[in-house]
């Protein structure tokens, strides 16, 4: 029983970040039409923002020791973060929240980002085939990489969670099934987290006229042109949203997997599945197909399914793929005429 | 009829003058003659170039990028720039830092990606259009195993960089194939001793293993070493290279009785499987009466940057460390270090000295034609690399070293001082029979490509 309970714990976090990527492809897909292969690299750039913050904040002030020199024979560099120097406690307070503070920069940085590639790339391929879309993003994905890759190194960096949640939660206790169940901190923090996002981004689409406006663009996006409406300016906010999404989803994950310049195609084809899966533009579709992929995935790993069906631990969600797309053709809540044409 | 008198003294004197002169030109064109034997890419102009084939990209990037520098190192220090490295230090006194045989080295280099087809393209590349006379580097047995058979049907020699299988100069080593780095029989070898003494006889152990070749036979190697010392093994699943997040694979670990993990994988693999191991308080854990413990067979400095604090207290080996005492670590760390502005990694000095084993080689065989340089390699007993007397023997083409147990640092001083050396395990006590893994080096006839 515990070890089904901990793969669905497992399955929720896993789907969480599933969810999360897919839902910002599924947004730009819905609203411009825009396959985007640098979803993943936009997942990589919010976590390096986190990255980036931790490094600024633990900027360090260089004073040479004499007394004692490198096993090269340097003279040794004595380091002090200017922050705890100047602030005591609530510096290393801060260096200790460093990655949850570091949403408050990676939302506009993200927010920009997305803006500036909107309008400086993407705009320029909307009346271009899909396949053509695929090889820009796919490229401009591989740019970003690289860059992060010269000024990061290619080393996982360890961004870790505030002490305060770097240990496991008794969830058997929590949920009242006694002892037992230990399950990381964080990473049930990255659930409620990602359920909150998931939900916010609902609720800006559902209870807001901007939202509506932007549903209704997805729908017919010619005849809410004709209301006067600028709906193209309203897509790239959206464009821009979405790029936060994914951005804010990299922050949160960096204490689970120490980011590197590749943790975003890591994510990428597999959000790809799970907005297949989902829908291709439906919301709701990728939110369920990412839990759904996620819990999946993760009961396929258990040695008992292994003894009986080896390997299927790799190859799960494909097979659900296939299956979905045989039975479902347009995915579990896909709309008719998207990607039909 | 003819005024010429031929004289018993004249005769001499003529056919002395002619032997020197025709003997001239093989002094001071030294391995001439052996050159008109050719093999692939055997230089002809006043370069040599070798063909760094190293990971830049994938899980073991890290790796390959200090591999990269140490082979520029190396360079350096044979065209005889720099501060001269390990070669003062190195027992074979037949390299001057004049280059190789005359010849200035060259080089080319080549990103394996951590993928054993993109580093057989890239490796054939060098040598097909970039004329590469000896391929080395890389960071993974799988490159390595590929690799290796690649360079034996080209004929070109590959002195391997990282690859810790047994397979590679085991069931899959090449005549034409030479490793440095110590394998997975010999870490179980001076592993299992001290885990023993730290963690006692009765435990039982689960494996997660990287599922390729190095994966395997470290598996295999620490079942052996850690029932031998009377631990059970519970279970051991394989586990995808690269697949970042292995929760899926850990929260098994949690039920299953085991009270001690086996992490064999390496690189970004093994970071990612520790950090989150330690995550899911695997080592608060008390199973059977004991604290639940973790061990990684192999690790490095760099892994131990990037796996922070979960790596402290964590048992493993390692073929070398920059903190070692004997004057080529010094050297080399002194040369590495104020180049980089770091300490090597034990990847920067297995392929530091490879390089320099394979132009040593050249300068003893008095030639690059391969089948003699192989020769020249087979049987080399050698000192003052950093690893103490060292044998790169024939039968297998594997050296024998002293290797390292170490231990992640509890309180480190600074960035650098993550790993503390445990044990010193004499090559005597890794020494074992050629036999034991099979294989067939082959033939080490010469190819013109």
């Amino acid at each position: 029983m515990d070890a089904i309970l901990l793969q669905i714990l497992n399955g929720l976090d896993k789907g969480g970040a599933y969810a999360l990527i897919a839902l910002g492809l599924t947004l730009v897909f819905g609203t411009l039409g825009v396959v985007n292969f640098a979803h993943g690299a936009l997942f990589m750039m919010g976590a390096f923002c986190a990255v980036g913050f931790n490094k600024l904040l633990t900027l360090q002030s260089v004073t040479i020791d004499p007394s004692q020199t490198t096993p090269w024979g340097s003279p040794m560099e004595v380091r002090q973060p200017y922050v705890e120097a100047w602030l005591g406690e609530s510096g290393k307070f801060l260096v200790d929240y460093s990655v949850p503070a570091a949403i408050l920069l990676a939302i506009p940085v993200m927010l920009l980002f997305g803006i500036a590639m909107e309008r400086g790339i993407i705009r320029h391929f909307y009346k271009r085939p899909h396949s053509e879309q695929i090889l820009v993003t796919f490229g401009l994905a591989i740019v970003i990489q690289e860059i992060i890759k010269h000024y990061f190194g290619a080393n996982p960096i360890p961004q870790p969670a505030p002490a305060a949640f770097r240990g496991t939660a008794a969830v058997g206790e929590l949920i009242g099934l006694g002892n037992g169940l230990p399950y990381p901190w964080w990473r049930l923090i990255y659930l409620f987290f990602s359920l909150s996002i998931i939900g916010a981004v609902f609720a800006f689409l559902r209870f807001t006229t901007y939202g509506m406006v932007v549903r209704a663009g997805m729908r017919d996006r010619e005849t809410v042109g004709l209301l006067g409406i600028n709906i193209e300016r309203r897509f790239t906010v959206v464009f821009g949203l979405a790029s936060v999404v994914a951005g804010v989803a990299g922050v949160m994950y960096t204490p689970i997997l120490p980011p590197d310049y590749h943790i975003g195609m890591e994510f990428l084809v597999l959000s790809f599945v799970v907005v297949v899966v989902g829908g291709m533009g439906s919301l709701g579709g990728a939110v369920l197909a990412g839990f759904l992929l996620g819990i999946l995935q993760s009961f396929a790993s258990m040695n008992e399914v292994k003894a009986i069906i080896p390997g299927i631990d790799q190859i799960i969600i494909y097979l659900v793929a296939v299956v979905v797309l045989l039975t479902l053709p347009r995915g579990l809540m896909g709309r008719a005429g998207v990607m039909e044409e | 009829m003819s005024n010429i008198i031929v004289t018993r003294r004249g005769l001499l004197r003529t056919g002395a003058l002619s032997g020197l002169a025709l003997a001239a030109p093989m002094h001071f064109v030294r391995g001439a003659y052996a050159q008109d034997k050719m093999s692939c890419n055997v230089p002809t102009g006043d370069t040599v170039t070798f063909g760094f084939n190293v990971p830049l990209s994938g899980p073991y990037a890290d790796e390959g990028q200090d591999e990269l520098k140490a082979y520029k190192l190396a360079v350096k220090h044979l065209n005889g720039e720099g501060d001269g490295g390990m070669l003062p230090t190195f027992s074979s006194k037949a390299l001057k830092g004049s280059g190789i045989l005359g010849k200035k080295v060259a080089f080319v280099s080549g990103d394996t990606q951590t993928k054993a087809d993109a580093a057989r393209d890239s490796a054939k590349r060098m040598v097909e259009k970039d004329g590469a006379v000896v391929i080395t580097g890389g960071s993974s047995s799988a490159e390595a195993v590929a690799v290796q058979s690649l360079c034996q049907d080209l004929g070109v020699i590959f002195m391997t960089g990282l690859t810790h299988s047994n397979d590679t100069t085991g069931k899959d080593k090449k005549r034409y194939g030479f490793r440095h780095f110590f394998n997975a029989y010999m870490s179980g070898i001076g592993l299992g001793p001290v885990i023993g003494e730290a963690y006692g006889t009765d435990r039982k152990a689960y494996h997660l293993t990287a599922d390729y070749t190095w994966g395997w036979t470290q598996e295999e190697s620490m079942k052996a070493a850690t029932e031998k010392l009377g631990w059970q093994t519970v279970k051991a699943v394989r586990t995808p290279l690269g697949i970042g997040d292995y929760s899926q694979y850990i929260t098994p670990v949690l039920n299953s009785g085991a009270d001690v993990l086996i992490l064999n994988h390496y690189g970004k693999d093994m970071i990612n499987s520790l950090t989150q191991a330690v995550q899911f308080g695997l080592r608060d854990k008390q199973v059977n009466g004991k604290s639940f413990e973790i061990v990684v067979p192999l690790f490095s400095e760099l892994m131990a940057q990037g796996a922070g604090e979960a790596i402290k207290g964590i048992y493993g080996t390692a073929n070398w460390d920059w903190k070692l005492t004997d004057p080529g670590t010094k050297a080399f760390t002194q040369s590495f270090g104020k180049e980089y502005g770091t300490p090597p990694s034990q990847a920067a000095h297995t392929c530091y000295v490879q390089a320099l084993l394979y132009a040593d080689a050249c300068e003893r065989a008095g030639t690059f034609y391969a089948p003699e340089v192989i020769k020249a390699l087979e049987g080399f007993d050698f000192d003052g690399l950093g690893n103490g007397p060292t044998l790169y023997r024939a039968d297998d083409h594997q050296c024998f070293k002293d290797i390292l147990v170490v231990q992640g640092k509890a309180a480190p001083k600074d960035k650098f001082d993550l790993l503390e050396v445990k044990k010193v395990i004499p090559a005597k006590d890794v020494t074992y029979d050629a036999k034991i893994f099979g294989g067939d080096l082959g033939p080490a006839d010469a190819k013109k490509c």
